[in-house]
């Protein structure tokens, strides 16, 4: 365990990863301020691998930033507490927090474009990272390096050290990347939309190895999507965001089985069944998502919601229990069972 | 009736042996070489039929779009609307662009920003020689038949729209002509799912009303199936499979389509995919392998496979796949005798 682990408070259990409470985020715009996130809770054990599912505009990226304090300071504001590995992350100095990220929480991106410096060979970028922070050699930082690249099964990974970044395939950048994030074994894997940009038979190649370095490495990942069925083929839990809020909450098989939330319900009825009959329609969510910056009064989904009563518009509903560990936001939920056995 | 049958039969949109070639590296020193995108390509559409284009990203289906809207010019082969040549006497580019329109994946990129919704719109008519009252009123016509209230939208900024609004414009821009045939190139793509849905609903809607055809290029196979009539499945720029959208996508013949459709991540949380179905990335289409293009890929490749390229073979009625499995007597190991043929 790192130095950082060993001071852990003891307030938090050990097999605990990430602990949040009441987060919020807001950017202060000319608009005004925009409240991405809007009090969300989230906890995440040891090993675990947990799926933020939301469309655009929904502050799962922004939820998943806060945790490595990514989001711009100069314009943000963070309410809430944030642990990570017992680790007040509001109460990190620069030099800790340089040191937090990457030993104890690293990130890998939608582009790996963006996150690989386009004029240093992607072997040096990681050998650069091992070096700066395990304090080793060169040579050793090399070595790591390869030793990264064989894991994340990079073709002819000698070779593949001396690439530029634009040398590589798309998947190949992508390995690069995580074998980046890894470089310096960290306890916690952030992972945004990282397959989004990529082919079917490429997207399901790193799914699986995110899986299998989940299970060899015994990392807990908070894996950000907006594809549901993304979310199932890695996370043992999903959490579904709308408008800056957890709106449902489960593990996989519940929460795909027994949808709670309408919203969720709503997205797992649009997603398209195969066969088309003839003048047949999708069931699709009317109207568009909330403006951030002026969010409806009660439940922000009920503007949109088809089991909306008018106290939905009135009431901030508070997490209703559905079973062990599965809750969903929502006034209506004894009207909700069973929603998705008719579709 | 009888031109009413002869419609019927002759495709609204015929395309043989395209061929797009793009030169790369070419300078004073070395002939160059090329990035074969679209290699020997050949299909119809027929009137008021949906047909879906899948494939990955390099497979060319992007290329195909813009060489049949001729936004730029082919390398070989033949583009037939209704018959006639694109640009002959009987069909000029000009006629041919108020019958066919497209709709892209960037729906801010598409719109000009310092025009309202409804300029956008009318836009195009004017230029075609229609009063610009007329092309206005159109345009509210047409932004309430998208779903877009004319009052509330028509003067509005491209910026001031959702991404799904400003699709919807798109859409409304491309039926200002009354065109017969709409290209969809990756037009729902960038929407959320619950958008999505909306916007691909729209779409049925508005092919029965105004009796539209659709070519619907994209890379999700689930929404391809939703909407398409018959599916056509491209590799590295040519023709894997092609067929009713249910047999290609239901009973895929082609390791191609078989290892795309086993690639969608399942719905099913205790069956989740435990193996990849293929290794690697598309290859580059500048150095397609030799033979059938997808044998460095196939899990079924024999010696055959790399040697010789396999030519499209019927399999049942208007579905057709190009792979010595399916070809009977090709000498390939799990294809059938020659004599067996049903």
């Amino acid at each position: 365990m790192t130095m950082t682990m060993e001071k852990a408070p003891v307030a938090t259990a050990s097999d605990q990863m990430v602990r949040v409470r009441n987060l919020r985020v807001g950017f202060r715009t000319s608009h005004g301020v925009v409240q991405a996130v809007n009090g969300v809770d989230l906890d995440l054990a040891r090993g675990e691998t947990l799926a933020i599912l939301g469309e655009s505009g929904s502050g799962k990226s922004v939820t998943m930033r806060a945790l490595i304090r990514l989001n711009p300071e100069h314009v943000t504001s963070v309410a809430g507490d944030i642990r990570v590995a017992g680790e007040d992350v509001s109460a990190l100095d620069a030099v800790a927090l340089q040191d937090f990220r990457g030993l104890v929480a690293s990130m890998i991106f939608q582009d790996p474009g963006l996150a690989l410096d386009p004029v240093y060979r992607v072997g040096d970028q990681i050998a650069e990272t091992v070096v700066r922070h395990k304090g080793l050699s060169r040579a050793e930082g090399r070595k790591k390096a390869l030793e990264l690249f064989e894991r994340v099964r990079i073709p002819s990974p000698e070779r593949r050290l001396d690439a530029y970044p634009h040398e590589l395939s798309g998947g190949m950048r992508q390995r690069a990347m995580i074998a980046l994030a890894l470089s310096c074994d960290p306890q916690l894997l952030l992972a945004d939309e990282p397959t989004t940009a990529l082919d079917a038979t490429v997207q399901i190649q790193i799914l699986l190895l995110l899986r299998e370095l989940q299970r060899d490495l015994g990392l807990s990942i908070i894996f950000v999507t907006h594809d549901i069925g993304v979310a199932v083929e890695v996370a043992d839990r999903i959490a579904v965001m709308y408008a800056g809020r957890i709106v449902e909450t489960g593990p996989s098989a519940a929460l795909i089985r027994n949808p709670r939330h309408p919203y969720t319900i709503g997205l797992l009825s649009t997603r398209q069944h195969g066969g088309k009959l003839a003048g047949h329609r999708l069931p699709a969510i009317p109207g568009s998502p909330p403006d951030l910056a002026h969010l409806p009064p009660g439940c922000a989904f009920a503007p949109r919601c088809t089991f909306a009563e008018s106290r939905c518009t009135v009431i901030d509903p508070d997490a209703v229990i559905i079973d062990a560990g599965h809750s969903a936001r929502c006034l209506r939920t004894d009207a909700t069972a069973g929603a998705m056995a008719g579709r | 009736m009888s031109r009413n049958e002869m419609s019927k039969a002759t495709p609204l949109l015929s395309v043989k042996g395209l061929v797009k070639h793009f030169p790369v590296g070419k300078s004073l020193f070395s002939a160059g070489t090329a990035v074969r995108a679209v290699d020997g390509l050949d299909f119809n559409v027929m009137r008021g039929e949906t047909l879906g284009i899948v494939g990955e990203s390099g497979c060319g289906k992007s290329t195909v779009a813009r060489l049949v809207m001729h936004l730029m010019g082919v390398t070989q082969g033949e583009i037939l609307f209704e018959a006639k040549r694109v640009g002959s006497n009987d069909l000029s580019l000009r006629e041919f662009r108020r019958q066919v329109q497209m709709v892209f994946q960037d729906s801010y990129a598409s719109l000009n920003p310092r025009l309202t919704v409804e300029s956008s719109i009318a836009f195009g008519p004017q230029v075609h020689g229609v009063t610009r009252k007329e092309a206005v009123e159109k345009a509210h016509d047409l932004l309430a038949r998208v779903g877009l209230e004319p009052s509330r939208f028509a003067g509005r900024y491209p910026h001031e729209l959702s991404g799904g609004q400003r699709q919807r414009v798109n859409i409304a821009r491309a039926l200002a002509f009354d065109p017969k045939l709409l290209i969809l190139d990756e037009a729902v793509s960038a929407l959320d799912k619950s958008v999505e849905a909306q916007v691909l609903n729209l779409l049925l809607d508005l092919k029965e009303a105004l009796n539209l055809t659709y070519v619907f290029i994209s890379h999700d196979l689930d929404v391809v199936r939703f909407i398409s009539d018959r599916v056509l499945v491209m590799y590295l720029g040519r023709v894997a499979e092609l067929g009713p959208a249910e047999a290609v996508l239901g009973q895929p013949t082609h390791p191609y389509t078989q290892a795309l459709l086993a690639s969608v991540p399942t719905m099913d949380p205790d069956h989740r995919t435990t193996e990849a179905p293929l290794a690697g990335d598309p290859p580059n289409p500048i150095n397609p392998p030799s033979g059938c293009r997808f044998n460095p890929r196939c899990r079924y490749a024999e010696s055959l496979c790399s040697a010789r390229e396999p030519q499209l073979q019927g399999i049942a009625a208007g579905h057709s796949a190009a792979c010595h499995i399916a070809i009977p007597g090709s000498g390939h190991s799990r294809a059938r005798a020659a004599l067996e043929t049903a």
